[in-house]
């Protein structure tokens, strides 16, 4: 038997054969498909990642944080590698403060799916404490928080965002652009979990959003939302809103709201909760649009604070109509017209003026139209026109009845007069100067009717109650029957103050207006001007204002002297 | 022969003799074969560590079962081989023993009863050992009768290794059932049957490749299907086979670096340190890597070759080119697998792959042929 037969070469023929086809096979794919199949390794492992952007905070106008964002980290886990069962699910859950049961039918619910959120936005130290758990499949990612360090305060205004940081109410919303900056994105190598290995390169930097100023001075807001509360409360109301406004311009210094919720809980949020009342909702502005009214009249020429208007006897037929006063005043000059909250003298002087006269003063003070802040869901209220021959509507308009407008509406028709006459549109962003202001009347009108509003809070005028020791105040209360199913109701009243301080030259504007309240108190003046009284004190106080009137007895020492 | 002529050929004898004093001589080890080995073992475990992630305890373990693997090579090289001629059938008798023993009683992981724990030995597989049983049964066989072949022989070797064959592809084993019938039809190859049966066979065996995709089981059918088209289910059954192309094709001719692989250390190429270490070994190493390695592989098989084309019986002849063959598709199978030329059968990568038994039955393979060459008579040398 030779040593190599034929058939072992034969073996021996086939063996290189074989061997030529794996080399063969090993070089394509080396060298010919490489760069295929090294593209594909890349794309397996290289993934470009998103570097979450801190959102900007927002401040208010002293630098006071209202909404900031916090480092959070969010757990989650891989469905398909994440065994329930496995020792140490049970200290997660106790970790999560979720039962076990829930985890385990979340998992298995999601068997399919590779990426479940367990927990959304913990503090990175619980976080840690969760990972350190060490177990297979569940694994964190970096997000940042919001928090709204003055909750209920301000959360009318400031809104809120969800869960992935876009905003959803207020300011969140309607600045989110400026606010939510841009991710950034880098290039990472994964594993086949997803787990980021090594940061590769960075592809662009997270642009963080940028810091909104507020016009708010948290202080006032604090102040009016814990007086506004407390007055809501005290009358058991509906509802509840209060704004103050810097005459000089235009900011809003504080915007509250009853009821209110905590934005940094939002469990047990209702929907009705959600509502900015001061800019939302619209009410019957009744007498509190008196002083306009009047405007218009002495605007015409035809009157000055002193023209006598006959009231008597109390009441007044217009067409088939009757338009009556709390009880008969007689003969009232003007200022009294305000003094007394005369319905019959409003009639008077809007009916003997220019048909169009009165709503065009309206118009021009802002109501009817909106009011410049920008704020998501403003409403611009309704400013009917009437026609010279609907005299029955035009008187009504006169004292406030058959319109609807906002309390920010009222404060900033406020401030025209507050600012002898200069029409500003407000912002609830801090101004480094006061935009352009459009006259609306002549000044000496406007000085005019704050001094016959500033009889209001004195001796015989409807508005005692919004007295501010050491300052002079002027205002208008209102007091409007609510419009029910049939009509006017008799017992639900909406109880309205709008004022200015100091009435020698005047800073601020507030607005109370009070819905529903309940039992003996109901007027104006009994409801709202005590708000407006400790709101005002408290403005003037906080910002330094000199008082522009002394107490009387320093005035006696120094009249003794 | 008479006297004289044995006088003359005493010197020789004597300095054999007195050569047989030699290391190699002692330990009946065939010094090339040997260092082949050493250095596909060192190699071996040169890309474990890569491809275990750098974990030293199981490198360690790896070492031990090289340490074990040719503790047996150089127990069975110093047998020789004429007394395990004799124990052939016996152990084939035990062997079927065992391999029924595990259909019956044997414990499995992942769906498939491989194992046996028998008491007072370590858990082992029957079937590994049934891959060098199988081959010196059949060598035993031939070795008695007279060759080529006749038909009735051929008949009986063919039921003799169909029973094992049988019994592990019920495991189910699909890699080691495939491994033992291409020993046993090496055995034949190698007897010297005629073509004309080759052929014949050869045409059944077509024939009844239906019958055989109907026996198999969902996953085995599952990796045939996905074999001829990985791409059908890139993230399911054909992960395996793209993620190993890939790997392989991304290490480009100098490879990404010793320990710098991404795919394998990212966890996206599956079972990296077994059955596709090659894989890794690409992606590291590159082209050169793997073109070395399969030198070195090659370098053994030839010297196995060389070993059954010099043995002085039938018996060693067949055994020894048996085993050697079925080494060479050991790594045909494995390379063409991971390189998607062949469909994934469970076959590792032989002595690279981690794993026990494997390692172990290969090296005493690798002892049984070199007790084959060193035990030759002196007369022929």
């Amino acid at each position: 038997m030779p040593v190599y037969t034929w058939r072992f070469r034969l073996v021996l023929l086939v063996l290189v054969a074989l061997t030529g086809v794996v080399v063969a096979r090993i070089l394509y794919l080396h060298l010919l498909d490489d760069e295929f199949l090294q593209g594909q390794g890349d794309a397996r492992s290289l993934r470009v990642s998103s570097i979450p952007a801190h959102r900007g905070m927002i401040l208010d106008r002293n630098g006071e944080p209202l909404a900031v964002s916090a480092p959070v980290e969010s757990i989650w886990v891989d469905p398909r590698d994440f065994d329930p069962a496995q020792p140490g699910v049970d200290k997660l859950a106790a970790l999560l403060e979720m039962p076990y049961a829930k985890i385990r039918r979340l998992v298995e619910a999601n068997r399919g799916k590779r990426f479940l959120y367990l927990q959304r936005h913990l503090t990175p130290q619980e976080a840690r404490r969760v990972l350190s758990l060490d177990l297979e499949g569940l694994y964190s990612e970096s997000d940042y928080k919001r928090y709204y360090p003055a909750a209920e305060v301000a959360t009318h205004l400031v809104g809120f965002t969800n869960i992935d940081g876009e905003g959803q109410e207020g300011l969140e919303l309607a600045f989110n652009d400026w606010l939510r900056g841009e991710p950034g994105r880098k290039r990472v190598l994964r594993d086949r979990l997803g787990r980021t290995i090594k940061d590769i390169q960075l592809l662009s930097e997270a642009r963080p959003g940028q810091e909104l100023h507020l016009s708010i001075d948290l202080r006032v807001q604090y102040l009016a939302y814990r007086e506004l509360k407390a007055a809501v409360q005290q009358h058991k109301a509906k509802s509840g809103s209060a704004v103050v406004l810097d005459v000089q311009t235009g900011e809003v210094l504080a915007m509250v709201n009853q009821p209110s919720y905590n934005p940094n809980d939002r469990s047990r949020l209702k929907v009705a909760h959600l509502r900015n009342r001061a800019t939302t909702d619209t009410f019957e502005p009744g007498s509190t649009v008196k002083p306009l009214t009047v405007a218009a009249a002495l605007a015409s020429g035809k009157y000055n604070p002193a023209s006598q208007v006959d009231t008597r006897p109390g009441y007044i037929r217009v067409k088939n109509r009757t338009i009556r006063d709390h009880r008969n005043y007689g003969v009232l000059d003007v200022t009294h017209i305000i003094t007394k909250s005369s319905n019959v003298g409003a009639t008077k002087l809007a009916l003997s003026i220019d048909a169009g006269a009165v709503r065009n003063m309206f118009y021009n003070a802002g109501l009817g139209q909106a009011t410049g802040i920008g704020f998501p869901g403003e409403r611009v209220g309704t400013l009917p026109h009437y026609s010279a021959r609907r005299v029955v509507e035009r008187a009504a308009m006169s004292y406030g009845y058959g319109l609807a407008v906002t309390p920010l509406q009222l404060a900033q028709a406020y401030l025209s007069i507050a600012s002898g006459g200069l029409k500003r549109p407000l912002s609830l962003l801090r101004l480094d100067e006061p935009e352009p202001a459009e006259r609306i009347m002549p000044e000496h009108v406007a000085r005019q009717v704050l001094t016959m509003m500033e009889t209001v809070t004195h001796q015989g005028g409807t508005g005692r109650r919004a007295q501010v020791p050491a300052f002079r105040v002027a205002g208008k209360t209102g007091t409007v029957h609510k419009v029910g199913s049939e009509g006017y109701e008799d017992d639900q009243y909406i109880a309205v103050f709008a004022g200015v301080a100091p009435v020698a030259d005047p800073r601020y504007v507030a607005v109370v207006m009070i819905d529903e309240p309940q039992g003996q108190e109901y007027y104006g003046g009994e409801v709202a001007a005590p708000v407006f009284s400790r709101v005002m004190a408290g403005t003037l106080r906080l910002m330094n204002v000199a008082p522009d009137k002394l107490p009387q007895p320093l005035e006696q020492q120094l009249a003794r002297n | 022969m008479n006297y004289r002529d044995f006088q003359r050929t005493l010197p020789e004898a004597a300095s054999h003799l007195q050569r047989g004093r030699s290391l190699w001589s002692y330990t009946h080890l065939d010094a090339w074969l040997l260092i082949f080995l050493l250095a596909l073992a060192g190699y071996g475990l040169f890309v474990f560590y890569s491809a275990s992630g750098q974990d030293v305890q199981a490198v360690q373990r790896q070492l031990i079962r090289y340490g074990v693997a040719f503790g047996v090579m150089l127990l069975l090289a110093c047998i020789d081989p004429r007394l395990l001629r004799r124990w052939a059938p016996w152990l084939f008798v035990a062997g079927l023993g065992l391999l029924v023993a595990v259909l019956v009683a044997g414990v499995g992981a992942k769906g498939a009863q491989r194992w046996i724990a028998l008491p007072g030995l370590p858990r082992f597989q029957p079937s590994e050992v049934m891959k060098l049983i199988v081959p010196m049964t059949l060598a035993w066989f031939f070795a008695e009768r007279p060759l080529p072949p006749r038909a009735s022989h051929v008949l009986v070797v063919l039921v003799l290794l169909l029973i094992p064959t049988l019994l592990i592809a019920k495991q189910p084993d699909l890699g080691t059932s495939l491994l033992i019938a291409c020993s046993g039809l090496f055995v034949l190859l190698l007897s010297g049957i005629r073509w004309r049966v080759i052929f014949a066979a050869a045409a059944v065996a077509g024939a009844c490749a239906p019958l055989l995709w109907m026996g198999m089981r969902d996953y085995q059918r599952q990796r045939v299907l996905t074999f001829l088209n990985p791409e059908s289910d890139p993230l399911g059954a054909g992960w395996n086979i793209i993620q190993s192309k890939t790997a392989i094709g991304s290490g480009g001719v100098y490879g990404k670096g010793w320990l710098n692989g991404t795919q394998s250390h990212l966890d996206f190429l599956p079972e990296s340190h077994t059955d596709f270490i090659i894989a890794v070994l690409a992606e590291e190493l590159g082209l050169v890597g793997v073109l070395a390695l399969l030198a070195v592989y090659l370098l053994v098989i030839a010297r196995g070759l060389y070993i059954a084309a010099q043995a002085q019986d039938t018996y060693g002849r067949l055994l020894a080119g048996s085993l050697t063959l079925t080494f060479f598709v050991y790594v045909f199978v494995n390379i063409g697998m991971v390189s998607g030329i062949l469909p994934v059968v469970g076959v590792p990568l032989p002595l690279v792959s981690y794993g026990g038994t494997s390692i172990v039955t290969l090296m005493a393979g690798f002892g049984m042929i070199m007790s084959i060459h060193t035990h030759r008579t002196m007369v022929t040398r």
